[in-house]
């Protein structure tokens, strides 16, 4: 409990967002920044996004996570754990519901296909409720720390630009066309769009556009609100108590794309608060692959067979290690002064809260 | 041989052509005998658009934004333009195999069953006869078979086993062998529990052979090593009890990055799975 989370990087953190591309254990790292905070006294909430069956089960919730955030029993700890799991189409509704200007505007929206297909399918929907998730929760007086996993991504600017995007989906011109065919004044427009959209029509089919010019009907009057709600996730996403954590793996591909995300963040006047590092291979021992290689031949030619293979094991882990560790040099340099902490590959399963707890060791101590 | 890359990372093209060596090593003069081609959604809709009686509009329909408003409208055209464009190559006849990077687990169900989801949702048009065309593809073993390509970690056998049973279900497509990638087929270290191994150890502790803390690394390091290769085991045994198809395993490589020359070590490996004679 002394010692501090990521090097002090995420001390008076409210806002913790963890970033990566897909598969370098993104979510784990967000159940154990959240598992060592609560340890170290804070009421912390998670969000996790499709979380693996393993992970509720790690935590001690066997029914899952829900889309509201429980608490994880932690025994002998003072501070709290909550975990949810982002439900886009149900906070979605919400937003919807948070903005609309009666329940029946809502319904009317809730009810439409075209609707439905922007929740499950816009490009960047789960970038944005995780945003807005991110918002509830930062004004939750329940907790004091957020902690998000990002959806798989390689672009930052798909979480950075997310609570935005509905904003700038009702802003289309394409929108205001279908939104606006009666009225005189774009009658130029019109006549241009008109052709356009019976052309859609055929490819898609009548009824798919009805839908949508009935969606953006149902929608006018809420823009505005839409893009103010908009600019209050960017602030806190911009705050200075919102830390962003790099997730990679000690590969090449994942720490290009780790090294790229970073570079996005800084354009956007963002830092890196600190990068992890997961499934390194563990170093055994303080030398060399190559001096375990030499024992390992020594120890042959003495006829040790069975001490010989043992140190020709340590030899191939070494060099795995090595390789891994010179892959990450890009990153080091790019994070700076910001601490890199590396977990090793265990040799199991997450499957407990001790094992999250074995993790967070390696995310505790000096950066 | 042609392969399609389709999320836009440069690394494919770079592994199977990369470093220079594609002259040397893959018939000198000849043009290569690999082609990689990236097909991006919104490209491939934008084609699609074109080829179907927008012509001169099209350029317009993409400046507005109209494109982005029919890819929502009818969820699932973005994947059918692509499989449709994949349909494509296949007929023209220029390929004797077109390897398709797919998608990873949860979009790779979506993707493929597009073709079915719009046969149900789009009663006639041109979108209708393009996802029957893609249905007639994927459900001819003749022509066409998936190939799911997992590690052996729980989780990544879970998402193959319901990637397979998904795809079974509603697509009918023809599943190839199951890929096991990174698989420690390494010389597995001796046992540390063995009575054998730590005599050997203790007779080697001295001034000049193992000390004592060597001894305690070595011990560690096999104990590592035998779990994770027990754990994989596991995994693969499992997959086997659940996916009745055949497996080919692939070795983890000791690097953190593959190069091209790790890429002709494993297809050398693939064939001889595939094909052990």
């Amino acid at each position: 409990m002394s010692a501090p989370l990521l090097g002090g990087a995420l001390d008076d953190a409210s806002v913790v967002v963890c970033c990566g591309s897909g598969g370098v254990g993104k979510t784990t790292t967000a159940a154990v920044l959240g598992l060592e905070a609560a340890r170290a006294g804070r009421r912390a909430v998670v969000v996790t996004i499709d979380p693996a069956r393993r992970l509720a089960d790690a935590l001690g919730l066997p029914g899952g996570l829900a889309d509201t955030p429980t608490r994880v029993e932690l025994p002998d700890v003072s501070g709290e754990l909550w975990a949810m799991m982002l439900d886009t189409s149900a906070m979605f509704e919400s937003v919807v519901r948070a903005n609309a200007g009666s329940d029946e505007q809502a319904d009317r929206i809730v009810e439409n296909r075209f609707y439905q297909n922007i929740a499950g399918t816009l490009s960047g929907t789960q970038e944005y409720m995780a945003s807005e998730a991110l918002h509830q929760l930062h004004d939750d007086p329940r907790f004091d720390l957020v902690v998000v996993d990002t959806p798989p991504s390689r672009n930052a600017l798909d979480f950075l630009e997310a609570p935005g995007v509905l904003a700038r989906f009702l802003e289309h011109r394409a929108f205001r066309l279908l939104m606006l065919p009666a009225r005189g004044g774009l009658r130029v427009l019109n006549t241009a769009a008109q052709p356009i959209l019976r052309a859609i029509g055929k490819v898609v089919g009548s009824d798919v556009l009805a839908d949508a010019v009935a969606f953006f009907q149902a929608f006018s009057g809420m823009e505005v609100g839409f893009r103010e709600r908009a600019e209050d996730v960017m602030a806190v996403l911009h705050s200075p108590d919102t830390r962003f954590v790099l997730v990679a793996s000690p590969r090449r591909d994942t720490v290009t794309e780790a090294v790229w995300f970073a570079d996005q963040l800084v354009e956007q006047g963002l830092e890196v608060a600190a990068a992890v590092v997961n499934r390194a291979h563990p170093r055994f021992g303080t030398g060399d692959a190559a001096q375990a290689a030499d024992e390992a031949s020594r120890c042959a030619a003495d006829g040790q067979a069975a001490v010989a293979a043992l140190w020709a094991n340590v030899a191939e882990l070494r060099l795995v290690a090595e390789r891994e560790h010179a892959e990450l040099g890009p990153l080091v340099e790019r994070l700076g002064d910001a601490p890199l902490l590396e977990v090793p590959l265990l040799d199991g399963d997450v499957h407990d809260l001790a094992s999250l707890a074995e993790i967070g060791s390696h995310l505790t101590g000096p950066g | 041989m042609l392969v399609v890359e389709l999320d836009g990372k440069p690394t494919l093209a770079e592994l199977v052509t990369g470093d220079g060596r594609a002259g040397d090593e893959r018939g000198s003069d000849d043009a290569p005998a690999i082609e990689v081609v990236a097909i991006s959604a919104p490209d491939a809709l934008d084609e699609y658009l074109r080829e179907h009686g927008f012509g001169r509009i099209a350029k317009r329909l993409s400046a507005t934004g109209v494109i982005d408003v029919v890819g929502t409208a009818a969820p699932g055209i973005d994947d059918i333009v692509v499989l449709g464009k994949i349909k494509q190559l296949e007929r023209s006849g220029d390929w004797d195999l077109i390897v398709v990077d797919g998608p990873a687990a949860g979009h790779a169900i979506t993707f493929l069953t597009s073709a079915s989801g719009m046969l149900d949702a789009i009663r006639g048009g041109p979108v209708r006869a393009q996802a029957t065309d893609v249905l007639e593809l994927l459900r001819d073993a003749e022509r066409c078979q998936v190939v799911l390509v997992t590690i052996p970690e729980t989780t990544p056998v879970n998402e193959a086993i319901e990637t397979a049973f998904a795809l079974e279900d509603q697509v009918g497509v023809q599943l190839g062998p199951v890929i096991v990638n990174g698989v420690d087929l390494g010389v597995e270290p001796p046992d540390p529990d063995d009575h054998e191994v730590l005599a050997a150890l203790a007779a080697g502790v001295g001034p000049h052979d193992v000390g004592s803390h060597d001894v305690g690394v070595l011990l560690a390091a096999a104990r590592f090593r035998r779990s994770r290769r027990s754990m994989e085991r596991s995994e693969i045994e499992r997959l086997a009890a659940e996916l009745p198809l055949a497996q080919v395993h692939l070795p983890a490589l000791g690097v953190a990055g593959l190069s091209a020359i790790d890429i002709d070590e494993l297809a050398s490996r693939l064939v001889d799975g595939a094909d052990p004679t």
